[in-house]
């Protein structure tokens, strides 16, 4: 595979990615947050979220494919096989990851920053924001989640996607194919490719946290 | 009066919280003394707003409560003490500049840059302390606030204490250190599994306590 068709495999699947889990934040993050401002959102509201992190990819891809089809709800929109499907396979599939490492991490810290807020004769509404800035560390866990579930997602970008080259091939694609060719060696490559893009995003990430 | 309360209670289960009446007056310390259990953090949460009594009221100006171990923000030294500041709508220059004096009068100017989780035991105290002054507040309400201290820093703390009291703020100090007690307050309020049942001066009270509870705390004794 040409070094050209590899760097332009890498950036769409950044882009799919990276929009994927900027969607799914969009969505998660306030969720994470509202639940836990409401205790968790109760043992059966949190059963539904963490099972959302079991969601198989195929399903969501299948089921993206139905919504998206011809002859599916959402058809017309003319979306399906186009890099816009999957980012919203993937962001489905990266939203419960993003909205319970949130919810997990928030939880924890609503007591005491509702305490110091309210101690020091803050109102209710600046519990937010402070809950926010405060669980910043945990938005960079969780945002490094999404974005590993959804660089590294495969079915899902299959079904809606399609793998056309030039269109809507990304990284874990292009393995497939390459293996299916016997190209190893490539698969391999873009194997390494892959890990390169998830290292550097957990990388800036993590500096993002730490500022 | 800078604070005052009136048939004061709430019931948990297995506790009732009763305290007829309280009254505080700019410049003056009013220890709330009891053993542990006896609804010394209850008290202070009603006289802050934070609970809500079932019945009476509580009237008075701006009120900062100080738990016995203040949360700190991941933030810096001097971000935290700004924080009540932004709180109230001051702008964030103003604010870092006002949290900076503050810092300078309980000695942590120094480590205004530090994030706040470094700082020891006794520096996050005064850091609080510097915190809720910051607001300028009318009333200060302490639970404990030398509970986790050394010696040293405990007396470091006590001297802030003394020192918002002559600016004629109200403080109402969550105790059960006798000798704290004496050294700061001037009224006393003794709490008996929820009942306010002696008060007054601190020197009439130590010298001559009327309730045998009291005298039995007083004396060191066990008192449940």
């Amino acid at each position: 595979m040409p070094p050209a068709e590899v760097l332009e495999i890498a950036l769409r699947s950044l882009a799919v990615a990276g929009g994927a889990t900027l969607l799914a934040a969009l969505f998660g993050v306030p969720l994470g947050l509202w639940l836990a401002l409401r205790g968790g959102g109760g043992a059966w509201g949190r059963v539904l979220l963490y099972s959302g992190l079991a969601l198989p990819s195929v399903v969501v891809g299948l089921l993206f494919y139905l919504l998206l089809s011809r002859s599916g709800p959402l058809g017309f929109l003319n979306l399906l096989y186009t890099p816009w499907a999957m980012v919203l396979a993937e962001a489905t599939l990266a939203f419960p990851l993003i909205a319970a490492f949130v919810l997990s991490g928030a939880r924890g810290r609503v007591e005491e920053v509702r305490l110091l807020v309210r101690s020091l004769g803050g109102k209710e509404r600046h519990v937010l924001p402070t809950l926010l800035a405060e669980s910043r560390r945990t938005l960079a866990a969780a945002l490094a989640a999404g974005f590993g579930g959804a660089i590294s997602e495969v079915g899902a970008a299959t079904l809606v996607g399609g793998d056309i080259r030039h269109h809507t091939r990304v990284l874990t694609t292009a393995i497939v194919v390459e293996t299916r060719m016997g190209e190893l060696q490539a698969a391999l490559a873009l194997g390494a490719v892959l890990l390169g893009i998830a290292l550097l995003v957990t990388a800036f990430l993590v500096i993002l946290e730490r500022e | 009066m800078i604070l005052q309360a009136e048939d004061l209670t709430l019931t948990f289960p297995g506790f009732r919280l009763r305290v007829p009446r309280l009254a505080l007056a700019p410049g003056e310390v009013l220890v709330v003394l009891g053993p542990s259990g006896s609804g010394k953090t209850t008290l202070l949460r009603l006289l802050a707003g934070l609970l809500p009594p079932e019945g009476g009221r509580v009237t008075g100006g701006l009120r900062v409560y100080l738990p016995q171990t203040p949360p700190l923000l991941h933030r810096s030294v001097l971000d935290n003490a700004a924080f009540g500041l932004l709180l109230h709508g001051v702008p964030r220059e103003k604010a870092r500049q006002r949290a900076q004096a503050r810092l300078k009068e309980v000695g942590l100017e120094a480590l205004a840059h530090r994030p706040a989780h470094r700082l020891s035991a006794g520096e996050a105290a005064r850091l609080a302390l510097a915190r809720a002054l910051a607001v300028e507040p009318e009333v200060l309400l302490l639970d404990e606030p030398t509970a986790n201290l050394d010696p040293a820093n405990a007396l470091r703390v006590e001297a802030l204490l003394r020192r918002a009291a002559e600016e004629g703020r109200g403080v109402v100090l969550a105790t059960h250190n006798l000798f704290q007690a004496r050294r700061l307050g001037h009224h006393l309020l003794f709490l008996h599994r929820g009942e306010a049942v002696e008060e007054g001066p601190v020197a009439e009270v130590f010298a001559a306590p009327k309730d045998p509870r009291t005298q039995a705390f007083l004396r060191g004794e066990m008192v449940f």
